[in-house]
């Protein structure tokens, strides 16, 4: 009886004892994959933090912050008493174009979200959406020409009347909104579809017509997802280089005034660094600063995002 | 007031108002339907079905007759005739998937939201055929309040939920005086009247079902519809409900679908059996009434053999 309880206690032991099989290689190195593509996406952050570093340090070893920073003219690329290190143009241009980007894009893309997500019939929410991704993923230099060809002489010149320069910041502002209204439209969309029937069911059992549901109880409950939209309509629009370097003009303006011209941090590192300048020249270096600058920008608008998006999250079962 | 239940707690009648809400004295013209809002609750039932208090003859507030509701090319229930009378609170019971819901959704216009169902037949509330061309489904509903399986507070503040039915509908008067009035009636004043401003989600889940019966008292209907109110929720919590029922049965007839057959027993006082029919080709399910009758009749002295059959535990 003893003897025979103690085979099998040792043949169970036998069969549950982890074997160093082929099965558990292969696991290892899946695991190993896995941690490698991991890495490298965190890798690839370091290294471009690192190397915006190094050329930020150097360039503040020259010029003072101070000059950098509440410096209002921009012209590093002139020389002798001409060059002047001012970002504020720069940021100005960024923010006032994003600005007029959202203008549009906001209303536009939200009312775009309610109507699909509480009005549309099934069969028009079913053809729309995939349309509105596709535009969503439309390469930019499409709207920058469309802003330069047609914008700006056509819609801004011709049908309005409106005096603006041949590059300027409106025709660039207004195609920036249609660049991420579709992005703010389908996130806002998928976030008050997120909000459960049962919501919408109390609503409307209590005498609420579909506005009244649509706006009181679906759009106040998807508000995280929603402003997550806006704050990733905005990052788009903020880094976004080719409409502006393509509709927007390339000398830096403070002006209010968006018929003219306007220059982005984004469009500034683009139209530079395509140019000739010589490494290691202080010149070379303000296109790593203003991509620190941007950088450092973006990454305060995540975090912004995120601790909203945490702060008003509902959780529903 | 039920005169059966306990003595009401002094604190009830004139309810200690926040700063913000008006003279309590403006709402004394609700005395009489004042639920008896004290800490300590009789957990007992309080003779709910009022053996010898319903009177007779009730006044008819829902005449439904062969009510019928397909899905597509489905049919869910067929043939339903029932008529439900003020003050009365009518159960429901049969086995899952015999229509139960299905008939109360087309009560208050609820099935208008599901893609493709269809509402067959007639259902009369107070004698206006609430499926004619001319009925706004949105008014219907405002009339006739409902509850639901799940709690589903809005992700307000507890004040907002209650206001919530009011502002929609347009009601004049003082909100505080109705959320007031409402939540008192929910039997939940004395539980938040210092945290109206909180996150209706913060509540407890028996909690969130009494707000949500208050938000749908807010409005004053005059029938209150619940589709098994009582299943997410604890028995202390369902006992609360149940003793809320029979004090709502006051004034407003209810009507409850619920598998819980104690609580139909309970709280109602006449009561529908439903059942399904399985159609040749085994597929198709169409619920039917089997009986409708005083509740005791149908606990105790059923005249059909399938009701007794679910009644007593031998089905379903």
């Amino acid at each position: 009886m003893n003897a025979v309880s103690t085979t099998t206690v040792e043949r169970v032991r036998a069969d549950l004892v982890r074997a160093r099989s082929a099965r558990s290689a292969r696991e290892s190195l899946i695991k190993g994959l896995l941690f490698f593509a991991a890495m490298l996406s965190i890798a690839t952050t370091t290294a471009i933090v690192v190397t915006l570093l190094q050329q930020t340090i150097s360039f503040f070893g020259e010029i003072s912050p101070l000059s950098y920073f509440a410096g209002t003219k921009w012209t590093p690329l002139l020389s002798g008493d001409q060059q002047s290190f001012g970002v504020l143009p720069l940021l100005w241009g960024t923010f006032y174009l994003t600005g007029i980007g959202l203008l549009v894009a906001v209303p536009c893309g939200l009312l775009a979200a309610i109507y699909l997500a509480e009005f549309a019939k099934p069969k028009v929410r079913k053809s729309v959406k995939p349309i509105l991704e596709l535009l969503a993923g439309m390469p930019t230099i499409i709207f920058g020409y469309f802003a330069l060809t047609f914008v700006t002489p056509v819609i801004l010149r011709d049908v309005l009347g409106i005096p603006v320069s041949q590059f300027n910041g409106l025709a660039a502002g207004l195609v920036l909104g249609l660049l991420v209204t579709p992005t703010i439209a389908s996130v806002a969309e998928d976030a008050m579809r997120s909000v459960p029937q049962s919501l919408r069911e109390g609503a409307y059992g209590l005498g609420a017509g579909r506005l009244q549901v649509a706006l009181r109880v679906v759009f106040p409950a998807a508000l995280s997802g929603i402003v997550a939209a806006l704050i990733l309509g905005a990052s788009r629009a903020i880094g976004e280089t080719v409409i502006i370097l393509i509709a927007g003009g390339q000398s830096p303006s403070m002006s209010l005034n968006p018929t003219g011209s306007f220059q982005s941090m984004a469009s500034f590192i683009a139209a530079t660094a395509r140019g000739d300048i010589p490494q290691g020249t202080l010149k070379y270096e303000t296109i790593f600063v203003v991509g620190f600058t941007l950088f450092c920008v973006t990454l305060l608008l995540n975090a912004i995002s995120t601790r909203v998006v945490a702060r008003y999250r509902q959780v529903y079962e | 007031m039920s005169t059966s239940s306990a003595g009401p707690n002094p604190d009830s009648q004139t309810p200690k108002a926040p700063a913000e809400v008006g003279v309590s004295g403006s709402v004394t013209d609700l005395t009489p339907y004042l639920p008896p809002v004290g800490n300590e609750y009789d957990l007992e039932m309080t003779d709910p079905k009022g053996s010898a208090g319903v009177p007779d003859p009730v006044e008819v507030i829902f005449d439904c007759s062969d009510v019928e509701v397909h899905y597509g090319e489905h049919r869910a229930i067929r043939d339903v005739s029932l008529g439900f009378g003020l003050r009365e609170v009518t159960a429901l019971i049969g086995p899952s998937g015999c229509g139960k819901s299905t008939f109360l959704r087309c009560l208050n216009r609820m099935n208008d939201l599901i893609p493709n169902a269809k509402v067959g037949g007639h259902v009369m509330y107070h004698g206006q055929d609430l499926y004619a061309d001319e009925i706004d489904p949105v008014q219907v509903r405002k009339r006739i309040g409902m509850v639901f399986q799940k709690p589903n507070p809005f992700p307000k503040s507890i004040y907002d939920n209650v206001a919530f039915g009011p502002r929609v509908v347009g009601m004049e008067g003082n909100m505080d005086e109705i959320v007031e009035r409402a939540l008192i009636r929910g039997a939940l004043w004395d539980e938040v009247k210092d945290r109206l401003t909180e996150n209706a989600f913060g509540m407890s889940g028996g909690q969130q079902q009494r707000l949500c019966i208050a938000r749908a008292l807010a409005t004053d209907p005059d029938v209150l519809l619940m589709d098994e109110p009582c299943s997410a929720l604890d028995p202390i919590s369902t006992g609360r409900i149940e003793d809320l029922m029979a004090e709502l049965k006051e004034r407003i007839s209810i009507v409850i679908v619920t598998h819980n057959m104690q609580q139909a027993a309970r709280v109602s006082d006449k009561t529908a059996f439903f059942t399904v029919e399985m159609a040749e080709d085994e597929k198709r399910r169409t619920g039917v009434v089997v009986e409708y009758d005083a509740t005791d009749t149908i606990f105790t002295n059923p005249s059909d053999k399938r009701t007794e059959d679910y009644v007593t535990g031998k089905f379903g």
